[in-house]
């Protein structure tokens, strides 16, 4: 499950990754990283999706060799590298605050890691253009890093990382400090320069959306272990716990009750919202389609979109997504408090183990 | 906060009146210096750059200038030295007692200069150390290093460790890093403490007192010995004055230096 099917060697592989920090003051240890187990396949996108603290950065860091593990074993290549220190790997790192040489310009900030290595001065200058016109920033190679907007130093970040071709790039929130828009504009980016150099990413992120977006795999943590390991159509349509039912997409539970009555199981069971529609008056459901009577209690228009939460008889309360194809504001506006019947198909309601959370 | 007007008056009489009792003596020597009167009658009754002459051509003044930017010198060397390693030891790694040093390193510049004078002479009589320059070098490096290590400390705090940390992802060795990262980073903080260093050792009196060997002078305390001599009167004046110069740039620029640093000297 965890290793993609015709996989040679895993270009990165955890093993039973443990991380304590001691804790402040003489408090308990704090266990950040709680037995990770995880293959990373030659040119995969993958991203470590988590709230804040699960313990996502410190994996990071035991892999780029910041952070020496407690326990387990970090493999590059096949190599174990648990205790390398972090210039003797073939992995680089894109910092969260970029972490540019300030004292440096854009190009001796790119070509830094060929000088280290002591590349001839033709050669890495060469390189690093090229690798600052990959990022699409040609011209800008004079500049101090303190004269880039936050977009442009978040390339540079990412030229200076890729240009000394390491076997894996570790990204850690790389889009956290950019607005909306240009994030959305660097996903779509970063995805094509993926593409174009085909190294391995390894990215952190604890936006759900950015993760379904971008990632090939999602690896999903919560409070240093994980949870599930999939692809995001995958997680987002099986989720295998109610963390991850909760954390990517929303939270749409079915306690043991409801479910006895309306899918004649007794469980934990999952639907997306938008799996979900409402019936029209006299309209039959499909076969394999589950009908749940219930009741409007909130309705919210979000522009494309429109929420609808509705209680229903059998008990707890789901939340429906519906396009707004045809509706507008206003015929949604007299729905609140209205007698619906929600409909779904069978194989839209995952079941959770029922014992978590 | 709103103050009344008298209050605003107060207070500014206050602040004038309390630099004025600080700079208008130095302003007096300065004036002095070029006095042709032997008594310093006031108002002065001329112009005169004869004392700086005399000054400059005086072989006790000038070897104890000399004797002093020796000193001054070995000391902010010292201080660099130690003053930035100690810094690095306390910001970059937990170690047990590290909260202790860092609090021993920074008390001899609290701690009274004839306390830590006579501390240093016994210790270098009972170690059997004859008194020289080199003691009075570390009477000096004792309090110089303190500067040193709060400027230097206060940098290492504010740049953090994610450029070293970067520099070491992009395949820099231990003294690469050091050497492309963390020297440049630092050098305004080591030139800001050199400084300040320098211009405090250059005008210390009381530990040079207890160090230094009978044969040696520096220049405060070539002063001190020829204060009263009445026919010296006009050269002391002179080298008082050169003194106020000499360490009011080094301060004036560590100054300027440390004002984008954010830390503070002490
Ligand atoms: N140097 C450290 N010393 C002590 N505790 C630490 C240290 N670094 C991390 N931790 C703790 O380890 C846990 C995991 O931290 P980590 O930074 O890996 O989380 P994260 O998933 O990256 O969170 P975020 O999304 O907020 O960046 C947290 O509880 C954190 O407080
Ligand atoms: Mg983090």
């Amino acid at each position: 499950m965890s290793q993609p099917a015709g996989a040679t060697t895993p270009v990165v592989s955890l093993r039973g990754l443990r991380k304590e920090f001691p804790g402040v003051g003489g408090g308990a240890r704090v266990v950040a990283v709680d037995g990770v187990d995880l293959d990373i396949a030659e040119g995969e996108f993958v991203t470590l999706l988590g709230p804040s603290g699960s313990g996502k950065t410190t994996v990071l860091r035991m892999i780029a060799g910041f952070e020496t593990p407690s326990g387990g074993q970090v493999l590059l290549r096949g190599a174990d590298v648990t205790r390398t220190a972090p210039f003797e790997r073939d992995v680089n790192t894109v910092f969260q605050d970029y972490a540019l040489f300030p004292h440096m310009t854009v190009l001796q900030n790119v070509e830094y890691g060929l000088r280290v290595k002591k590349v001839p001065r033709v050669q890495r200058r060469e390189r690093a253009l090229e690798a600052l016109a990959g990022v699409r920033l040609e011209g800008m190679e004079k500049r101090a890093p303190g004269q880039l907007s936050g977009g442009q130093r978040q390339r540079v970040a990412l030229a200076r990382a890729l240009v000394n071709r390491p076997s894996v790039l570790l990204l850690d929130e790389p889009l956290g400090a950019l607005d909306l828009k240009l994030r959305e504009q660097m996903q779509v980016e970063l995805k094509q320069i993926q593409r174009e150099v085909g190294i391995t990413f390894v990215f952190v992120t604890h936006d759900q959306e950015e993760a379904l977006t971008m990632s090939d795999r999602i690896v999903v943590f919560n409070r240093g272990r994980v949870d599930q390991v999939g692809s995001p159509a995958e997680i987002y349509e099986h989720p295998r716990t109610t963390f991850v039912a909760g954390f990517v997409g929303t939270s749409n539970l079915l306690h043991a009750k409801a479910s006895e009555a309306l899918l004649g199981e007794a469980g934990l069971f999952s639907v997306r919202p938008e799996k979900i529609r409402l019936l029209a008056d006299g309209e039959d459901p499909v076969t394999g389609e589950t009908v749940a009577p219930a009741v409007v209690e909130e309705v919210v228009y979000a522009g494309a979109t429109t929420r609808i939460v509705a209680r229903l008889d059998a008990g707890d309360s789901l939340v429906v997504q519906r396009q707004n194809q045809r509706t507008s504001s206003l015929d949604t506006e007299g729905l609140r408090g209205a007698r619906v019947r929600l409909a779904w198909s069978r194989e839209h309601a995952s079941r959770l183990p029922d014992d978590d959370g | 906060m709103t103050l009344s007007a008298r209050a605003r008056l107060l207070l500014r009489l206050a602040t004038f009146g309390g630099l004025a009792v600080i700079y208008v003596p130095l302003l007096v020597v300065l004036v002095n210096s070029f006095n042709p009167s032997k008594t310093f009658g006031w108002p002065p009754s001329g112009f005169t750059t004869q004392w700086w002459s005399r000054a400059a051509s005086n072989p006790g003044a000038r070897e104890a200038l000399l004797t002093s930017v020796e000193i001054a010198l070995a000391a902010t060397a010292l201080a660099l030295v130690l003053g930035s390693m100690a810094a690095f030891a306390v910001a970059r790694y937990r170690w047990f007692g590290r909260e202790t040093v860092s609090f021993l390193v920074v008390l001899p510049i609290a701690l009274p200069g004839i306390v830590t004078g006579i501390a240093l002479n016994s210790a270098f009589s009972a170690g059997g150390v004859a008194l020289g320059f080199l003691t009075v070098v570390v009477g000096h490096a004792t309090f110089c290093i303190v500067v040193v290590y709060n400027n230097v400390l206060a940098r290492l705090r504010r740049t953090g460790t994610t450029l070293e940390e970067a520099s070491a992802d992009l395949g820099a060795s231990t003294l690469q890093t050091f050497l492309h990262v963390t020297f440049p980073q630092l050098r305004g903080a080591l030139l800001a403490g050199g400084l300040l260093a320098f211009a405090l050792s250059f005008d210390e009196i009381v530990v040079t007192q207890f160090t230094i060997s009978a044969g040696l002078q520096t220049l405060p305390i070539w002063i001190f010995a020829n204060l009263f001599r009445p026919n010296q009167a006009p050269v002391v004046n002179v080298v008082a004055a050169a003194l106020v110069v000499a360490s009011v740039i080094p301060v004036y620029l560590a100054n300027r230096l440390s004002e984008g640093n954010g830390g503070g000297r002490l």
